[in-house]
Formats: C-alpha cells, sequence, structure tokens
C-alpha cells in the first residue's frame, strides 16, 4: 500500500509536464495585470483568490475596459461554473473526508489537476487515500501559479509575443483528452462539445465553456439511453 | 471598489469549487447521472482546444491553412500514439514554431 506522502508526489509528478503550458500563461496573466494598469497587489489577489487563469485575464480586463463589477464577476461565476462538474465527479473520492478537508482540498481543485487525478484514482480503484493524489495535483499547480504570475507581475511579460505562447492552452488540454479519443464514445461527446463552442462562441459572458459541456453532457446522455 | 470584485468573484469561484464536493451528498446522484459524469473531461475540454485553435485573438475563424491548426494536428498524433504529455505539447508548439518562423518568413 501506497503511504500518503507517497500518494501526493505521485499526483505532483502528474501535473508536472502541464507546466510547460501553466507557467508561460501565468507569466502571461501576471503582466497583462499590470499592463492593463492595476496595481500589482490587486493583479496578485485575483491569483490568490480568484485562482483560474482564463477568468483572471477576463476579470481584470472587463474592469480596465470600464465593465460594471457586476459583469466582471457574473463573467468570472460563468467561466469557472465548470467546476462544478469536477467538483461532482470528485466526490466520488471525497465523500468519506470531513467537512474541513473537503472545505480545504476544493480550494486546490483546478482543470489539470482534475483531469490526471480522475484518470489516476479510475485506474488504481483500491487507492486508499485518493484525495492526497488530488491535493498534490492541487498544491503544486497553485505553487507554479503563484510564482508565475509574481513573475510575470514583476518582470513584466518577458516571453516574446511571437512566440505565441497562448497556444500552449489548448495543447495541454489536448493532452489531457488525446488518450480517451480511442473510445467512440468519448469521441462522439467530444466532438458535441467542441463544434458547440465554435457555434456558442460569441455567447455573453464567456458562456459557451459551461454550455458546450452541457450541451455534450445531454447528448452523452441521450446516447447512453441508446445503448440499452 | 476592484477588491470588492475581486473577493466576490473568490467567492463565487471558490463556491464553483466546493459546492458539489462538500455539500452534495454522493448517494442524491443516481445511476445515470453518474454514468454520464463519466464523459466530463470529454465535454469540458474540447470546449477549451476548439476555440483556442479554430479563433484567433479577435474572435474571429482563422483560415484553414492557420498555423494554429497544423501544431494542433501533429499533437494530436503525436500524443495518440506517444501517449505522453510532454510529447503532445512539445510537438505541438515545435511544429508551429517551425511553420511561423520558417515557412511564413
Amino acid at each position: 500500500m501506497l503511504s500518503k506522502s507517497k500518494i501526493f508526489f505521485k499526483g505532483t509528478v502528474a501535473v508536472l509536464p502541464h507546466m510547460l503550458s501553466v507557467i508561460p500563461f501565468g507569466i502571461i496573466t501576471g503582466a497583462i495585470g499590470v499592463e492593463l494598469g492595476f496595481d500589482p497587489i490587486l493583479v496578485y489577489a485575483t491569483s490568490l483568490i480568484i485562482f483560474g487563469g482564463a477568468s483572471q485575464i477576463i476579470f481584470m480586463q472587463l474592469l480596465s475596459g470600464g465593465a460594471s463589477s457586476l459583469v466582471a464577476i457574473t463573467s468570472v461565476g460563468v467561466i469557472n461554473s465548470r467546476h462544478l462538474l469536477y467538483g461532482a465527479v470528485l466526490s466520488e473520492y471525497l465523500e468519506k473526508l470531513s467537512l474541513i478537508k473537503k472545505l480545504i482540498i476544493s480550494y486546490f481543485i483546478v482543470d489539470q489537476g482534475f483531469a490526471e487525478s480522475n484518470k489516476y484514482i479510475k485506474q488504481n480503484k483500491n487507492l486508499s487515500n485518493p484525495h492526497y493524489y488530488v491535493l498534490g495535483t492541487g498544491v503544486t499547480l497553485w505553487f507554479c501559479w503563484q510564482i508565475s504570475t509574481i513573475s510575470g507581475i514583476i518582470l513584466g511579460s518577458f516571453i516574446p509575443e511571437e512566440l505565441g505562447l497562448k497556444f500552449a492552452i489548448p495543447l495541454t488540454f489536448l493532452a489531457i483528452i488525446v488518450n480517451d479519443l480511442r473510445k467512440l464514445d468519448h469521441v462522439y461527446v467530444m466532438l458535441v462539445s467542441g463544434f458547440a463552442s465554435l457555434i456558442l462562441f460569441d455567447a455573453p459572458f464567456k458562456s459557451y465553456i459551461i454550455l458546450s459541456p452541457i450541451v455534450a453532457l445531454i447528448a452523452a446522455f441521450i446516447m447512453l439511453r441508446f445503448k440499452k | 471598489m476592484t477588491w470588492f470584485s475581486i473577493i466576490v468573484s473568490g467567492i463565487v469561484t471558490y463556491f464553483s469549487r466546493m459546492a458539489m464536493v462538500a455539500l452534495i451528498d454522493r448517494d442524491m446522484l443516481g445511476t445515470k447521472v453518474k454514468e454520464v459524469l463519466n464523459y466530463v473531461p470529454a465535454a469540458v475540454f474540447p470546449a477549451i482546444i476548439f476555440p483556442g485553435v479554430f479563433f484567433n485573438d479577435f474572435g474571429s475563424f482563422v483560415e484553414i491553412t492557420d498555423p494554429k491548426i497544423y501544431g494542433a494536428t501533429v499533437a494530436l498524433v503525436v500524443g495518440f500514439y506517444s501517449r505522453n504529455v510532454i510529447a503532445t505539447i512539445v510537438s505541438g508548439l515545435l511544429s508551429y514554431w517551425f511553420i511561423i518562423f520558417f515557412l511564413l518568413k
């Protein structure tokens, strides 16, 4: 049986490859905040308090563009509502924990951490302390995110824009799901989600980020009914 | 005012992370819902990938010859066969850079 620290460490190792995109993205986020004219402390506060890359950038862009707080807050809420889906999946592995542990772990639920945890725990059903794996992924991503946004705030955008490193973001997520392309039912759900996101892209408050998954999950539900 | 917005946004975001884990009893979800939840990664991540590849910074469709499409295709093939995260990301970036720095120059 694996010790708690070993499980935590496995989680850390699992998300390290994603640093290829997380770190540049963090630097860009910090640098954009300062460029938009926000106080460095405020920019950093978004990393600590909101802790969600895309939503932080949109939040600062909206406020600096003169949007109301209500619009900015709504956008953050809509973009980050996908965590509800991650939570629903992870709750199975976390249900035996005390409330206080659940409340702490929740803060560390992030895209890549969720994806790697879900993959690992599904393959290792008898894992005794799966929450340490979730924590290992989340805490590691948290540290790298904090450090990289701080670097972006202090040093500015020292990554040349010509490199187009924003492209690393779709690539990390592609790396997460590429293995599921072997399963036809998953491919079908992916295509529904992808095409829905292209069609719904202009929906208000960036809501394509949550609407497309909902459309895809409904498609999955219908597919499962026909399978039986 | 900005501080207020950050804190409320933080609370909203934290709630989205915590609600399903801490407030919902797993038994409240039926077996059908649990089955559908298997598809959460397949349902969420393409909605981030597709716009990142097929739209430019201004939110309009890229040309079919856009370097991002080639980069993503290379990453897809390499990722599928290697099953390796680093290989997927690096192959995508390198092929993308090869096109924008060598072929388009």
